[in-house]
């Protein structure tokens, strides 16, 4: 076991990917030279040269349209989106290009390219710097999307995601880049697409991904002290959704209350509502509640305590779907 | 609309010279009237055979092509963009490809899958509905048909510098890449960003842009001030304007574009000056927008005329050649609708299949209940009188 941030847990899991698989590239803006804007690359120029850890043109569709080129000829870029509001220009090629040409070629061609985005809000930057665009990507087929809440997946979740041969929209929690966590080098223990159970419960679950499962575990803590035994469900993986594990913990508890700082209306907590009540409905003790950002446009820094799902917002759910 | 007919005036190759006035002054070997070019730039050592080859394929190409126009007539395709006018920019580009070429196409290019020697029922199967265009793309070196307006070109620039990372260029045995688009995606991003990318990275791209005047219904006017061959130089690349209905002269400013970067030397743009015969596909009505008088002046600079105007003239070819190349043209014409006829709707579980390398259970469940749910009403039907 060793201690590491993810930023630092990010950085060894690439560095690994770049030993293990001679064809594996990072591409992105700053990403060579600089390291990247929050590290994440740092010293990998250095090590494996420019022409593996390429700083590319500022242009998000011409790096993820390049990296289908390059993917097409053999190659496995690890492309890095520098914030999450900056990959809308992407947009076309990921979702038209990336996500179907492999189901376009009957499946003669497979696209192995991960696209790293740090993401989501609490770090009072300025505009399109805090978003939460996942739901945008887990709604198209032909795309998987992860993320990671803490340094030990940061580390084996990216070298999975780089292994496999399907295109992966990876999110990082920007505002947990710099917390440390233990990190067993060995062993992942566990797949990419599989939920995890972080806390076990028996009065409701709490389902969070990315950056609210340290919210969901915080407000887990607090409930204890009141009495209340929550169950935290980190998903892990957006697209898919690994969803026996959340049938199995509803069943349990009859509760669940969804956590994400993406705005509510369309997320990936409707979809998981959906499911529960279709899977889990005569288990269920009260509706499937939500805990998200507002549907609004993400608010200035200033605001953003305000807008994000926080420890009193989730306990106040529980309290509500208890009073069922 | 000005006079095309001219003969280009001497210019520095890759740089020709801007147009005082709406006289286009570009390359040509060959003139509408069938007269051979001289051109101090461009020279032609074909062998007999090959000059003749390239009347085959045009003519095989165009006889092709009214085919998918008059399969869409009858209901046997969904739709048609037709590249009649366009064989000379495209026969002339194909043929100047080498094996180990890769070709990055967009909607319309018939012509270039014909030189590549690339099965064509392709192009049938993705506008009759029964696929979405998938083939062999690595071996055939030619890739998927891109219906997003220069989304291509980006692949075309991630796969030019791989090639390049291959350390596959050098020499004349090199590897270039070459992509398709027409006026319109000169608009898009994508196509400017990837010019960039292929000037900074010095990679092995051709651009062949095939002005036919129309981004559907929208003239030139409506998609750039300047040509695109001479925005090219804002980008550090080369831009060449090439009579794009002369195929002497697409042929060799394409085998030097090409030559050039496979030694190395870059990325070039080429712009051939051509023009769409027919509605941008066969949902168009071009009558909203052109003229008779329109279609007429180009009509006069009709590729195939030239081509066999010149060829007879040099004695390369005789009327019996001339027919028996219609006789081919026919027979290709009816070997490919009949094996166009007998394509067959992919079965419901194909739609689940390819998406992902590794089938998430998610899928897998949809699948299964949709085969399930498909078996049950086609059992339903069989047991009853409405069958």
């Amino acid at each position: 076991m060793t201690t590491m941030s993810m930023i630092k847990a990010l950085n060894e899991g690439l560095r690994r990917v770049l030993e293990e698989q001679p064809k594996s590239l990072v591409m992105g803006e700053d990403v060579g030279r600089l390291g990247g804007v929050f590290r994440v690359t740092d010293g990998l120029q250095k090590d494996f040269g420019a022409d593996r850890i390429i700083d590319t043109p500022l242009a998000e569709s011409g790096i993820i349209g390049t990296a289908i080129g390059l993917a097409m000829r053999g190659y496995r870029p690890i492309c890095e989106i520098q914030f999450d509001g900056f990959v809308y220009p992407a947009f076309d090629q990921l979702v038209s290009q990336l996500a179907k040409i492999p189901n376009r070629s009957a499946g003669r061609i497979r696209l192995p390219v991960v696209v790293r985005i740090p993401y989501g809000g609490g770090i009072g930057a300025i505009e399109h710097h805090s978003e939460s665009p996942e739901a945008y990507f887990a709604h198209t087929a032909g795309l998987k999307v992860v993320t990671c809440s803490n340094p030990a997946d940061a580390y084996w979740m990216i070298q999975q995601a780089a292994a496999g041969d399907d295109p992966v929209i990876f999110f990082e929690p920007k505002r947990r880049y710099h917390a440390k966590g233990e990190v067993d080098t060995d062993e992942a223990g566990i797949e990419l697409y599989r939920a995890r159970t972080v806390r076990e419960g028996r009065t409701a679950t709490l389902i969070a991904y990315g950056p609210t499962v340290d919210v969901a575990v915080n407000a887990a803590e607090a409930a204890a002290e009141e009495g209340l035994d929550l169950e935290v469900v980190d998903l892990r993986s957006l697209s898919p959704i690994d969803w026996e594990p959340l049938f199995a913990s509803v069943r349990k508890t009859g509760r669940a209350v969804v956590v994400h700082e993406a705005p509510g209306n369309v997320g990936i907590g409707a979809e998981v509502a959906a499911r529960l009540t279709e899977e889990c409905f005569y288990s269920l003790e009260a509706p499937v509640l939500r805990v998200t950002g507002y549907d609004v446009p993400y608010p200035a820094s200033r605001l953003e305590d305000d807008y994000l799902p926080n420890l009193d917002r989730v306990l106040d759910a529980v309290d509500r779907s208890l009073e069922h | 609309m000005g006079d095309t007919q001219r003969p280009a005036k001497k210019t520095a190759k890759s740089r020709p010279k801007p147009a005082s006035t709406n006289e286009p002054q570009f390359v040509q070997l060959l003139s509408p009237e069938g007269t051979r070019v001289k051109h101090p730039d461009y020279h032609l050592d074909l062998t007999d055979d090959e000059y003749r080859g390239l009347y085959r394929d045009l003519v095989i190409t165009r006889e092709l092509d009214a085919q998918g126009t008059a399969l869409q007539r009858q209901g046997q395709l969904g739709l048609w963009p037709s590249l009649l006018g366009q064989e000379a920019a495209q026969v002339g580009s194909g043929r100047a490809l080498k094996p180990q070429d890769t070709v990055f196409p967009a909607y319309r290019e018939l012509g270039v899958q014909w030189c590549r020697g690339i099965d064509l029922i392709s192009a049938f199967a993705l506008f009759r509905g029964t696929d979405l265009g998938g083939r062999d793309t690595v071996g055939d070196r030619f890739n998927m048909y891109a219906i997003v307006i220069a989304s291509q070109t980006l692949h075309a620039a991630g796969y030019a510098m791989g090639v390049a990372m291959d350390g596959a260029v050098g020499g004349e045995d090199g590897e270039a890449v070459i992509v398709y688009h027409g006026d319109g995606a000169t608009s898009e991003g994508d196509f400017n960003e990837a010019l960039i990318w292929a000037g900074v990275f010095n990679s092995p791209l051709v651009f062949f842009c095939q002005n036919n005047q129309y981004a559907i219904s929208e003239t030139n006017a409506r998609q750039f001030r300047l040509p695109p061959y001479r925005r090219a130089e804002g980008f550090g690349v080369p831009g060449i304007f090439v009579d794009g209905n002369d195929v002497l002269a697409t042929f060799a400013v394409t085998r030097d574009a090409l030559d050039r970067a496979r030694r190395g030397e870059g990325p070039s743009l080429i712009e051939a000056y051509t023009y769409r015969m027919q509605p941008h596909t066969t949902s168009d009505d071009a009558t909203r927008y052109r003229d008779e008088a329109e279609l007429d002046f180009w009509r006069a600079k009709d590729p195939i005329v030239r081509y066999r105007k010149w060829l007879a003239a040099e004695g390369l070819a005789d009327e019996a050649y001339f027919a028996a190349v219609d006789t081919e043209a026919g027979e290709q014409v009816r070997a490919l609708r009949a094996r166009v006829m007998a394509l067959t709707d992919p079965e419901v579980s194909e739609m689940f299949d390819n998406v992902y390398a590794e089938m998430p259970q998610s899928i897998a469940a949809q699948r299964a209940e949709a085969v399930e749910f498909q078996a049950s009403l086609d059992d339903a039907a069989e047991g009853s009188d409405l069958r």
